[in-house]
């Protein structure tokens, strides 16, 4: 049971290497942004897997929690903050 | 129990496979924003399930608190990844990102 959590946080972390890619290569910054968030929202299932798997779940929780709420906090003063600037799109042309 | 534990982790996975592929193939950022808001959020909603379940095979009351203390972050999650979706349109919106057309690029401002 234990080896069955540790290869689904290994594709898990996959996962994140895949959305990665839009946080590199986004051509905007808010595609850079979903790219992040995306990562952040899969990490919060990986904290707690990777306590099932040291057998501290109690502990790994709160560090979970706390990276959920700052996930959201961070994207939502970032959104914030590139609202009103200009020049979000083409930095990238070709899609 | 452990098979259903096994299954419902795989189906969360399963969604969150397609999150990012989602992420990675749609041709526009606007597109791009529902894998991400929702998918993600499913697949949270089952491995955090899964990972509930597994802790109350050996049940006391400290697993008890400590598995409702997994849902109870699905349910921040919840609340939270609608939010911070709706804010990434609305930036994206008032900076005057246009939709994605079938149409060439040749007839862009």
């Amino acid at each position: 049971m234990e080896k069955i959590f540790f290869y689904a946080g290994l594709y898990l972390a996959l996962l994140m290497a895949l959305s990665l890619y839009r946080a590199v290569a986004g051509p905007t910054v808010l595609d850079r942004l979903l790219g992040v968030n995306a990562i952040g929202s899969k990490t919060t299932a990986l904290l707690i897997l990777l306590g099932i798997l040291y057998q501290r779940v109690d502990m790994f929780i709160d560090i979970a929690l706390a990276y959920a709420a700052l996930n959201f906090i961070a994207v939502l003063g970032a959104s914030r903050y590139f609202q009103k600037r200009k020049g979000l799109h083409g930095e990238n042309e070709n899609l | 129990m452990n098979i259903g534990i096994v299954i419902i982790l795989l189906f969360g996975l399963l969604f969150f496979t397609g999150g990012s592929v989602g992420i990675i193939r749609f041709p526009d950022f606007y597109s791009r924003l529902h894998p991400a808001g929702k998918l993600d959020t499913m697949g949270l909603l089952m491995t955090m399930g899964a990972m509930a379940l597994y802790n109350l095979t050996d049940f006391s009351m400290t697993a008890l608190i400590t598995s409702l203390k997994i849902m109870l972050i699905v349910v921040f999650v919840f609340i939270t990844s609608p939010t911070a979706t709706h804010a990434i349109v609305d930036a994206g919106f008032r900076a005057g990102l246009a939709p994605w057309t079938k149409q060439k690029k040749e007839d862009d401002p």
